[in-house]
């Protein structure tokens, strides 16, 4: 049974590889044009809204745990640490490839490091990007030196790894809540539910909520795909934290849409009211059903929690993207199947490079140097 | 600053205007009825109270442009003399700017593989070299004409108070989104016009700009709350340690 359910997702992971792959061809050697439906009143699309907005703000895990860990001292969570950062890792690196897909003249993306326009937001999330990007590697990095036993490596990393987090809480604050920034400047274009000067902070809250619902949607996944999973326990303590920020997230919301006062647009009965819906029920149900304790504590429940963060965070953005645009700019932008599929390869190469890191490294649990051997323990994790 | 008064009470429709700006820019010709990467400026209508209004779409070349503000590199620039110019060569493609410009102008090369941003140069070259707009000059009834922003700010005021009865009273550009080097004067309602009448007296790039400059303190404070967070955390474990009893839930070890 098992083994046919491997063969099956093995199977669509490489039919959705291979239109990923023609797509490719079809983006580098005929242009934007031919391979998305991108338009001058539509052009940012599925890869902005999605490989970018929503790829950054899941990637939030990473440094809000450890962040958790080395500032704050919340040594328990220890474990959540590499899990978390190889998301993130993993997470940035493949937002630069969607970008560079999305890019029109992507051999210009170095200009961004040589020509500065400090005026524009994106040239500030560029450059938090980058940075935490690298900051990421280094977090990263011991698990490689414990794998290869570069110890003196290892000792430098230690040496640094407090202002090293701290320094990736400060880029994560500033770009997280700078993606939202970037629709700042549409006051006339985005829809009042989602325009708003609370934009950046809105960003930066749910960035965090769905961060840590990803730890919790991630380490059951792993359960479910080769046994490796973090301690339940420590996932409850994140799922109290992520109703914490989703119940912040909510507030906040519901506060600047009555303080602008377009809380009645959401009872318009228009296309943007029922995509609002969908987004706030989306990100309601799970903060009030993971406020029980018993529904925390039951595997299952939780992981359908972070499910519905997830997909609710998702939904945020792309309303913010697409939908909240749609009106000013007339018609409808529906990704075309190339788009898709590039954006579905991003994410097979993402769980893929997940998948055999934790497989071949010691992410789940750290080695000292002189246990490392050819295979790993199989140590097996408390199944969520 | 060099600037651009569009009227259209005196607009006849004949296109010179689109013939003109078509050769300066060595522009394929074309029949599309609105602005494409090869139409940088076009004649549209609109049922009036008395015939049909035609009026002109071209970029607006703002006082402090959103698409210049928005672009990460710098590609797009507003030059002392009016002129809102793109350079090509340091162009990421990341279309910020065809997503901020609150006219919609800017438009796409969207087939081709070394895509380019196109809209109204303003005749920079052309201006560069002493001349007026190719537009202004080929316009045989004075409807597009070139001058001095406060000039033409002035030339407008009058006809305004001239014939009141002929015009919204307001000249489009003056103030909107920060004013623009495109002045438009109108005898039906601007918005008919496709030109936003809800845009902001002071330029958009105010809005992110306000943010942007919240960076520093940000990042300072941010910092500074950090480092407090983790002294006081590691105190706390360290005070534990000493007292000789075990750290509580939590607490480092
Ligand atoms: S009208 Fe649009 S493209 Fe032209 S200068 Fe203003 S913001 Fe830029
Ligand atoms: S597309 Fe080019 S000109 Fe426009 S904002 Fe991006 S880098 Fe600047």
């Amino acid at each position: 049974m098992t083994r046919v359910r491997a063969i099956f997702w093995r199977v669509v992971a490489l039919a959705i590889l291979s239109a990923g792959a023609y797509s490719t061809w079809v983006r580098f050697t005929q242009g934007l044009g031919a391979s998305t439906n991108l338009s001058d009143e539509y052009p940012w699309g599925l890869w902005i809204g999605f490989d970018i907005l929503c790829g950054v703000g899941l990637a939030a895990g990473g440094f809000a745990i450890t962040s958790a860990v080395y500032i704050l001292h919340l040594e328990k969570l220890r474990p959540l640490v590499r899990p978390t950062v190889l998301t993130a890792f993993l997470g940035y690196l493949l937002v630069i490839c969607g970008l560079l897909f999305d890019l029109g003249r992507p051999w210009n993306i170095w200009r961004a490091v040589v020509w500065w326009n400090p005026r524009s937001v994106m040239f500030e999330v560029a450059w938090c990007v980058m940075l935490y990007t690298t900051v990421l590697a280094l977090e990263f990095s011991p698990v490689l030196f414990e794998r290869l036993r570069w110890e003196r490596a290892l000792k430098v990393v230690k040496i640094i790894v407090v202002p090293l987090v701290g320094l990736g809480f400060i880029l994560s604050t500033l770009h997280q809540s700078s993606l939202g920034s970037l629709y700042l400047i549409l006051p006339t274009k985005l829809h009042p539910l989602w325009y708003s000067p609370l934009l950046p902070v809105l960003f930066w809250i749910s960035a965090v909520a769905a961060g840590l619902a990803m730890v919790i949607f991630e380490s059951g996944m792993s359960a479910r795909a080769f046994g490796r999973a973090l301690e339940f326990h420590l996932l409850q303590g994140v799922a109290k934290v992520m109703v914490l920020f989703l119940g912040l997230f909510l507030m906040v919301r519901l506060f600047d849409l009555g303080a602008r006062g377009v809380l009645g647009t959401a009872f318009t009965g228009s296309y943007e009211m029922a995509m609002f819906w969908v987004e706030t029920a989306l990100l309601a149900v799970p903060m009030v059903l993971a406020a029980f304790r018993k529904i925390r504590a039951n595997p299952q429940a939780l992981f359908a929690c972070s499910v519905m963060a997830v997909g609710g965070f998702l939904v945020n953005r792309l309303n913010v993207a697409v939908t909240g645009l749609e009106a000013s700019a007339g018609g409808r932008y529906v990704p075309s199947w190339m788009e898709v599929s590039i954006t579905l390869s991003l994410v097979v190469v993402g769980l893929a490079a997940f998948r055999y890191a934790a497989q071949y490294l010691p992410v789940f649990h750290s080695l000292k140097s002189e246990e490392v051997k050819e295979e790993l323990p199989t140590q097996v994790y408390a199944q969520p | 600053m060099r600037a651009l008064l569009f009227d259209t009470t005196r607009c006849v429709g004949c296109g010179s205007c689109m013939v003109a700006c078509r050769e300066s820019n060595g522009l394929p010709e074309t029949d599309a009825p609105d602005l494409t990467e090869n139409q940088f400026t076009v004649l549209k209508t609109v049922p009036g109270n008395d015939g049909d209004v035609t009026y002109r779409r071209l970029c607006m070349h703002c006082q402090d442009p959103t698409c210049a503000s928005v672009c990460p590199v710098g590609a797009l620039k507003k030059t002392p003399n009016g002129p809102v110019v793109y350079e090509p060569e340091i162009c990421l493609g990341c279309r910020y700017c065809i997503q901020a410009c609150p006219f919609g102008v800017p438009r796409y090369e969207w087939s081709s593989l070394a895509p380019r941003v196109r809209k109204c140069t303003f005749c920079a070259d052309r201006l560069a070299a002493g001349k007026i707009n190719a537009c202004a000059e080929a316009c045989p009834t004075g409807a597009t004409q070139a001058g001095e922003r406060e000039e033409l700010l002035k030339e407008a005021r009058a006809r305004l108070a001239a014939e009141p009865e002929k015009y919204v009273q307001k000249i489009y550009g003056e103030h909107d989104a920060g004013g623009t080097s495109v002045l438009m004067l109108s005898s039906v309602p601007f918005t008919q016009l496709g030109l936003p009448d809800n845009l902001p007296a002071e330029p958009l790039p105010l809005l992110t700009f306000r943010v942007l400059s919240k960076i520093p303190t940000l990042a300072g404070a941010g910092s500074c709350v950090l480092a407090g967070l983790w002294w006081l955390t590691n105190r706390k474990a360290e005070v534990a340690k000493a007292e000789g009893r075990a750290p509580r839930k939590g607490e480092r070890r």
